[in-house]
């Protein structure tokens, strides 16, 4: 014997469609991606070619670099972007793919936690290597 | 969570064998089968049909099968000439319209499968009120507060009525919703590539008056915000048009608008 079907949602589609109305943000978010993933793309060449230009050199050349004031505040620069715009695509990632609404508050936060605290390890890391060396 | 695997009443099954008596130019149609009378799981029926015998659409063949090998087969159809958006299923892995795409252009066997991820009435009859839903919820008609003057139409320039080319030709078939792959994750939420371009078909209609109220409703990371440039549905509509491109226009205007 079959169980009989029941229905559980009688709410209309168009209730359903409307749901809980429009947040009326997104706009920012969705232009902060696209701004920090361009910033990145030079960022990040001028990143690799310095790493490349600084293959083999002693540590003294290295701290050298590093505490140049162009070289420290363009390294700050791309670690800041490159973190917030990790976080941002990941908190999309997450929100494409875990459906539990509490599931999906309790991963972004932690997610956001743990980018966020890498973020200012490196951060302080560029500072460390400007200032003391 | 995202589901890979598909429930246990839901996994398809191999079905019936309809092979064609004296056929030279056989070709082999594979149809997915589900009836909600049996308590069954979806099956995959095999229908040998001779295309000596057939016109030259899959349509063709699907009728053909209805009329002349099993007549309990369940499908859409009604215009024949890909303008009423009914025959809407899933042809060689392609959302497609049946009336519209060639058995020629099919190397092997054709299989046909109902438009993924909704749910299914019958066979390949998909269920598409919650789509028809969110279409009705992007309110597609025009609103002005300017009366139309007394004498005659709201006019247009022939400008302004170029910007709703390549959008007004939509039949809300749903080829485009139901390939996209956001849509299949957060159907409920998302509007889906159909419903966002009927959206801006009004937004970049110059007669109606609420454009900023329209982008409003649309500003949601659910939505709007879960397209993410996936572009199956430009590569699946059989109409040729460009969802893609009209979802990238709302978000444009939304980022403009935000100075």
């Amino acid at each position: 014997m079959s169980k009989s079907p029941t229905q559980t949602i009688m709410r209309s589609g168009l209730g359903r469609a409307r749901g809980l109305g429009s947040a009326k943000t997104g706009a920012a978010h969705w232009f902060a991606e696209r701004a920090t993933g361009l910033a990145l793309v030079p960022l990040t060449l001028w990143f690799i070619y310095s790493v490349l230009s600084l293959l083999g050199a002693p540590r003294a050349a290295v701290v050298a670099w590093g505490g140049h004031t162009v070289n420290a505040t363009l390294l700050l620069a791309l670690v800041l972007i490159m973190f917030h715009h990790m976080s941002m695509g990941l908190q999309v990632v997450m929100e494409d793919y875990i459906h539990s609404e509490k599931r999906r508050l309790v991963s972004v936060l932690l997610m956001k936690a743990v980018v966020g605290l890498f973020g200012l390890a490196a951060t302080l890391a560029i500072i460390k290597l400007a200032l003391v060396g | 969570m995202v589901e890979f695997n598909l429930p246990a009443n839901s996994k398809v099954h191999k079905g019936k064998s309809f092979p064609a008596k004296d056929a030279k130019n056989a070709k082999t149609f594979k149809i997915y089968r589900w009836t909600p009378d049996d308590g069954a799981n979806p099956r995959t029926d095999s229908y040998e049909i001779d295309l000596d015998k057939c016109g030259p659409m899959v349509l063709d063949a699907l009728i053909k099968i209805k009329n002349e090998v099993d007549t309990t087969l369940t499908f859409r159809r009604s215009c024949r000439e890909g303008i009423c958006g009914s025959c809407a299923m899933n042809i060689d892995g392609t959302n497609t319209l049946a009336c519209l795409k060639p058995i020629a252009d099919v190397k092997g066997d054709v299989n046909i499968n109902p438009l993924p991820h909704m749910p299914v009435i019958k066979d390949l009859v998909p269920d598409l009120s919650q789509a028809y839903a969110q279409y009705r919820s992007v309110e597609p008609w025009l609103q002005s507060e300017t009366p139309p003057p007394p004498d005659g139409e709201r006019l247009q320039s022939k400008e302004e009525r170029a910007l709703l080319d390549g959008m007004w030709e939509c039949i809300l078939c749903f080829c485009c919703t139901t390939s996209c792959p956001s849509y299949w994750w957060n159907g409920d939420r998302y509007l889906g590539p159909a419903t966002l371009m009927a959206a801006y078909r009004w937004i970049a209609d110059s007669r109606d008056e609420r454009t900023g109220e329209r982008l409003d409703a649309l500003e949601d990371p659910f939505k709007l915000y879960r397209c993410h440039t996936i572009m199956n549905c430009t590569q699946t509509c059989p109409k040729g048009l460009n969802p893609a491109k009209a979802i990238g226009e709302i978000k444009s205007k939304l980022a403009e608008r935000q100075g």
